[in-house]
């Protein structure tokens, strides 16, 4: 510490230490501890708070899983199908994101001129400086009834009638897949820039099709890039809010949508937090899980 | 089995810029070939066209008399290393070898088969089971050999391959490439700009500069016997004198440089007949370090000149005298090591001469840099 001091001067070495304190402390343990404590605490007035009656308990967790005391249901069929749903979407929007993106990734990272490398980089960017949830509108008014898409297919006479994509969930999965498509290319794109291009043309050499080349030289070499953006996706598609709101359809519930209900609507915070502790160890296990099947760890992920 | 290659007229362009420009060589079956070359040359790009990564822009490229055009990398008879080799680091050095066998889906089993005959072709018996980065700089070399040789190319062609290794390292690996292709008896076509490399192994060297194929030849013919200017000073070292031509006769020439007359055999064109020199042409006369001898004490009239003593470079096997004379601005004259030099020193003035027979005269010409 003292090193450190001395290599850049007080200033600059107290600012750094504020911020990673604060950024540490303050933005990731305190509210993650709080929430973790909320969640075990039963839902009480604020007068009541820190009485007697304020113990901790399971009852958060156990409605998760069976339900109010008056339902007459054995579990919680109606919150544990949501989850499982949004789990399930989730991974499906992850690999529909991951096949996506990476022959776009391959194409940036190895084929392209670097004039188109620099455009198609550009083009990916500059869409996201809109909002998420003005981007979700306009998908939504892309897939609506009397959207461009339904107007395009009518008019082209492949379709006789038009298609409710809202209803069933053309929308949202576009809308989702889209929304974290950039976390998905730059680690992919990472990986394979850097993949020496002469293993490509070697492959070639002794024969191999394309696509022998890509699934025993450039998969596993990008399998780092893969998972990182895997998890990102995943981990951000599960825990989406903006565009499930905005873009399913009247039967579909995301279980940040419930989340969201007993922090502001029911007023349940502590309810809410066990529900979203639920989400986030679920979801940090399931990424574990798929990092031990495909043998990646942790460091290669975040590197 | 192995196959001649035969480059009909090729010039490769890219944009306006033409990377080789009308080359016409015939490499013969079982022969090991080097293109030799400084680093821009376009030799590199013409092993892509032989390879298959490029098409010729004209011209034609023909293995075992078949015309290759509009055939892919994948379905000639050729088998490329590269100048980093570009093994598979992710494969064990077996997988890396016998994956052209994956590809043709060979069992398992007789993959493994192949690779192991491989590893003892190339001396890494029982190294199949490590990874590529365990091995050493030699050993990767060798990998990629066996890796190459697995799908039982008929012509290899070699990128520089041994230019990342170091100096001890590569006159080994010289030897082993050359005994590698006397026991497989294929054709080898190997790229180089280090001279030594391309006289060492080849049967035939073909020297290139800008494109052009300049002269082929053995390797005796294009050290002895350039035919133009650039081969002349960019294989071995030699000490040009540009001067013009004053008489002619019985394929000697003298030539006029700055008021001294120097007399030299004219040399051969890439056809084998003497240039056609005439009087009054500009030409070069070339002299190697190892045929200037000290003139001290002898009456030699003919092909004598005096110059300074600059520097004295001990270059282990031989020393190098580096002078200056008004006649060129730089001329190096070599000795043996053995020789006692203690009377040369820098500063002092010596007279050098050359026989006739051991000067080239060619007409001028672009010369190498250097």
């Amino acid at each position: 510490m003292g090193g450190f001091f001395k290599k850049n001067g007080s200033i600059i070495s107290t600012f750094f230490l504020i911020a990673i304190t604060f950024w540490l402390i303050f933005l990731i343990l305190i509210p993650q501890l709080y929430m973790l404590d909320l969640s075990f605490r039963p839902n009480l007035p604020p007068l009541l708070r820190g009485g007697p009656d304020d113990v901790y308990t399971l009852t958060h967790y156990k409605h998760f899983v069976f339900g109010s005391e008056t339902s007459k249901d054995a579990y919680n069929y109606v919150d544990i199908g949501v989850f499982v749903d949004t789990i399930g979407t989730a991974i499906l929007v992850t690999i529909i994101n991951l096949c996506f993106c990476y022959p776009i990734a391959f194409y940036i990272a190895k084929l392209a001129t670097p004039n188109a490398t620099r455009l198609l980089i550009l083009a990916l960017i500059i869409p996201f400086w809109i909002n998420e949830l003005l981007r979700s509108f306009a998908i939504r008014i892309l897939f609506a009834g009397e959207g461009v898409i339904n107007n395009l297919l009518l008019e082209m006479g492949l379709l006789d009638a038009a298609v409710n994509f809202i209803a069933l969930d053309v929308a949202l999965y576009t809308g989702l897949t889209y929304a974290y498509i950039l976390l998905m290319i730059f680690p992919l794109y990472n990986a394979l820039e850097t993949l020496d291009t002469n293993q490509l043309e070697a492959a070639k050499d002794l024969g191999s099709s394309t696509l022998r080349t890509h699934w025993r030289i450039v998969i596993p070499h990008a399998k780092a890039g893969i998972a990182s953006g895997s998890t990102m996706v995943f981990m951000l598609t599960a825990g989406a809010l903006a565009t499930p709101v905005v873009l399913s359809s009247p039967n579909t519930f995301w279980f940040t949508q419930l989340i969201y209900q007993w922090f502001n609507m029911n007023d349940n915070w502590s309810r809410g937090s066990a529900y979203s502790i639920i989400l986030l160890v679920v979801s940090v296990a399931f990424v574990l899980l798929m990092m031990r099947i495909f043998r990646v760890t942790i460091g290669e992920v975040v590197r | 089995m192995s196959a001649d290659v035969e480059l009909q007229g090729v010039s490769i362009a890219f944009g306006d810029f033409y990377a080789a420009k009308n080359v016409n060589v015939k490499i013969e079956a079982g022969e090991f070939f080097s293109f030799l070359g400084p680093s821009g040359c376009g030799k590199t790009t013409l092993l892509r066209a032989v390879s298959g990564f490029l098409e010729p822009s004209e011209g034609k490229v023909l293995i075992g008399g078949q015309n290759m055009s509009g055939i892919g990398p994948n379905k000639r008879p050729t088998s490329l290393i590269f100048q980093n080799l570009a093994l598979f680091p992710l494969m064990s050095v077996a997988d890396n070898i016998a994956f052209s066998l994956e590809v043709r889906g060979v069992s398992k089993q007789a993959r493994r088969k192949r690779a192991d005959e491989l590893l003892d072709l190339v001396a890494l018996n029982g190294q199949g089971d490590k990874k590529v980065h365990e091995l050493s700089g030699g050993q990767k070399q060798r990998v990629a050999i066996a890796r190459a040789l697995a799908v039982e190319p008929e012509v290899l062609l070699l990128d520089e391959p041994l230019s990342a290794l170091d100096l001890k390292l590569r006159q080994k690996m010289r030897t082993e490439l050359r005994a590698i292709q006397q026991r497989v008896g294929i054709t080898f076509i190997y790229i180089t700009h280090d001279q030594g490399e391309a006289l060492t192994m080849s049967d035939r060297v073909g020297v290139m500069n800008d494109g052009q194929l300049e002269q082929v030849g053995s390797c005796y013919e294009v050290y002895q016997a350039p035919s133009t200017p650039f081969v002349a000073t960019f294989v071995g070292e030699n000490n040009a004198f540009s001067g013009k031509v004053e008489k002619v006769s019985k394929g000697i020439a003298k030539v006029n440089v700055e008021g001294t007359s120097f007399s030299g055999s004219i040399g051969k064109t890439t056809v084998g007949d003497p240039h056609p020199v005439g009087v009054g042409d500009d030409v070069f006369i070339f002299v190697r370090p190892e045929s200037l001898s000290l003139a001290k004490g002898t009456k030699a009239p003919k092909n004598k000149f005096s110059a300074d003593i600059e520097t004295i470079e001990f270059e282990g096997n031989l020393k190098n005298i580096y002078l200056k004379s008004s006649k060129n601005k730089s001329t190096r004259f070599s000795v043996p090591s053995v020789f006692d030099t203690s009377d040369l020193i820098p500063g002092s003035t010596i007279e050098l001469s050359f026989s006739a027979e051991s000067a080239i005269v060619l007409p001028s010409g672009p010369l190498a840099l250097d």
